[in-house]
């Protein structure tokens, strides 16, 4: 099976590009609510402790601070596991941040079920459809290390309030020989005429073995790496749309408001085609390693296989 | 207190209800006992010599900031600024009407005057918060006030921000809590009693100031004192006050807690507030 370099985990590359970035841009605050150790801001407390604010266990007030070292013309890096930062403070989210109209960046660590064996409490399957019900957000899921290296960046110097999902595990290395990317465009991976399959975070490597054992069947697939889950790629999906006319989605998320709600209903009032999402459905997970949530739940590369091939028989005349 | 003080602010006082009262009326909705609480309040503040900002350029960097947690009252505030020309009068007759700018409760997306949005009640202090910890930051000598309500004591993040606050030392950040005894459903005893209110904030390390929140004698004293003094910790006023104060039908009447007064009843009210032929 195709090997990837393991790299480090996005949370990891985050906190290192923080602490980078915090050199130079003196207005960069970064709040964390007792899991800086977790989502990895304790390397930019050590580097600049009077920039640094730990709220303790209350995320709330930790968002709510936020947004008003924001109307002070600070930029505040705001972080805690995906689960607890946007359920606990959505309404402060609301309120505070996105109904005031401010800057403010959120950076959540531990998205998605590959948490593992802590089970359904810390791992998050909604943080991505409650981020992108706010509006002005731009929501954006990292593959990788070097991507979320230059995404950190980007948001740093951009206007407007984010929300970034890393996630714990490391992560295989996706992009060895590149370092720029294109704002809000989605990555060609593979290319492949029969099928196209988009993803992000860490189940766009499972997408890529998937595709070496549909090749083996004689199936071509191309991979797309989609961060950009709010604003969706358009001019890429349309164009896919057009010239493969079969389009899978797979994400670490429940299935009601990722990504594939947003492909879909963007194609069927632009230009309908069969569309497959494969994601977590109507449940939470549970505790167990990583590999195995995934198997269990659909997004492991030999479950990617399985719904492919069968999506490809019920939508072939 | 001069005299001559008193009377612009007694004077100021009796306009800010005015509005408040027209306001409501022709909007047709709104929250009038909330309102009114905190009129002397926010004279006290802005026209006491308390809160420092500039006339001709409302957002300037280094003007103290207010925060009006209970979002609900804000008519108040807009009479406020309409009285320093910050919002031209006729605007104050569009609150709560399609494309206003003066939204039901506070929208800063519409209104940039505004520090913040508010209206879900809890959210005040925090953002208090992150900017008295810009403040220190930047050594700016800012001060940031937050009104609340006393209802507005029971969502636990103002607990969450009183822990912070006074652990940081953010001596730059006072909460004026309008203490009305009322909430949405009843009397605050009634409904969740959390009284002694001082010996909470106290215990949270906070300096506790109690005052009438009616008397501008008492009020400019103790703002006076949290201005000029260099506390080492955070402070809380708790202003006693009535709900629905300055009309005597509305006076702890919780009924006109989110009930704006018809026509007929504006009309009085304007009457007992000494405008002799009032029109709505
Ligand atoms: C989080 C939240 N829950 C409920 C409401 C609805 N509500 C509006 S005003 C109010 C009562 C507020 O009481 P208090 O803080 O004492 O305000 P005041 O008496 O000054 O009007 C409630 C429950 C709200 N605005 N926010
Ligand atoms: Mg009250």
């Amino acid at each position: 099976m195709r090997e990837f370099k393991i790299g480090k985990p996005t949370r990891a590359a985050y906190g290192e590009t923080l602490a980078e970035i915090g050199e130079k841009n003196k207005d960069i605050v970064v709040l964390d609510a007792d899991l800086s150790k977790s989502t990895h801001t304790y390397i930019f407390a050590q580097k600049f402790p009077e920039r640094f604010f730990n709220f303790g266990i209350a995320e709330a007030n930790m968002v709510g601070a936020a947004a008003g070292l924001a109307r002070c013309g600070k930029i505040p890096f705001c972080s805690s596991f995906a689960c607890f930062m946007v359920n606990k403070a959505y309404e402060q989210i609301r309120i505070s941040v996105a109904g005031s109209g401010l800057n403010v960046k959120f950076v959540a660590s531990h998205g998605g079920i590959s948490v593992g064996e802590d089970g359904f409490t810390q791992q998050s399957v909604e943080d991505i459809a409650l981020m992108c019900t706010f509006p002005d957000f731009t929501v954006v899921a990292p593959a990788d290390e070097v991507y979320t290296r230059w995404l950190i960046k980007e948001i740093a110097e951009r206007e407007g309030p984010f929300y970034v999902r890393t996630q714990r595990p490391k992560a295989p290395i996706i992009y060895e020989n590149k370092n720029r990317f294109e704002w809000g465009k989605y990555i060609k991976l593979e290319t492949g005429e029969d099928v196209a399959i988009f993803s992000y975070g860490l189940t766009v490597s499972e997408c890529l073995k998937a595709h070496n054992l549909l090749k083996e069947k004689g199936i071509k697939a191309s991979v797309y790496d989609a961060p950009f889950i709010k604003p969706i790629d358009k001019e890429t999906i349309l164009d896919i749309a057009k010239k493969i006319g079969k389009i899978v989605i797979v994400e670490e998320h429940l299935k009601d408001g990722g990504l594939g709600s947003r492909i879909t209903s963007f194609l069927s009032e632009h230009y309908p085609i069969p569309v497959k999402i494969i994601a977590i459905e109507n449940t939470y997970a549970e505790s167990g390693k990583p590999e195995e949530l995934f198997d269990k739940y659909g997004l492991s590369y030999r479950k990617i296989y399985e719904s492919v091939i069968n999506f490809i028989k019920t939508n072939t005349l | 207190m001069e005299i001559a003080i008193k009377e612009i602010l007694t004077e100021k006082a009796l306009n800010i209800r005015k509005k408040i009262i027209k306001m409501l009326a022709k909007a047709g909705s709104g929250h009038p006992g909330g309102s009114l609480s905190m009129v002397e309040i926010l004279v006290t503040l802005y026209f006491g010599e308390i809160l420092k900002y500039r006339e001709e350029d409302p957002l300037w960097e280094e003007r103290d900031r207010l925060i009006l947690s209970k979002g609900h009252g804000v008519p108040a505030l807009y009479a406020i600024w309409s009285e320093i020309g910050w919002i031209p009068e006729h605007m104050l007759w569009t609150l709560r009407k399609l494309n206003s700018p003066l939204q039901g409760h506070p929208d800063r997306r519409k209104l940039p005057l505004l520090e913040i949005s508010s209206g879900s009640l809890g959210q005040g202090l925090s953002v208090g918060i992150g900017m008295a910890l810009a403040g220190k930051m930047d050594k700016r000598d800012y001060r940031v006030y937050v009104i609340m309500g006393d209802g507005e004591m029971d969502e636990g993040q103002v607990w969450e921000g009183a822990m912070f606050a006074n652990f940081h030392k953010l001596n730059n950040l006072t909460v004026i809590v309008d203490y009305n005894k009322f909430q949405l459903d009843g009397p605050i005893r009634e409904i969740l009693d959390f009284s002694p209110l001082d010996e909470k904030w106290r215990s949270f390390g906070w300096e506790v100031f109690e005052v009438d929140g009616h008397s501008f004698e008492e009020l400019k004293e103790v703002l006076g004192r949290v201005k000029d003094n260099n506390f080492e910790k955070p402070q809380c006023i708790i202003a006693h006050t009535t709900k629905g104060k300055g009309i005597s039908f509305m006076e702890n009447n919780n009924s006109f807690h989110g009930k704006a007064p018809t026509k007929e009843q504006a009309i009085e009210a304007l009457k007992e507030l000494g405008e002799e032929s009032p029109e709505i």
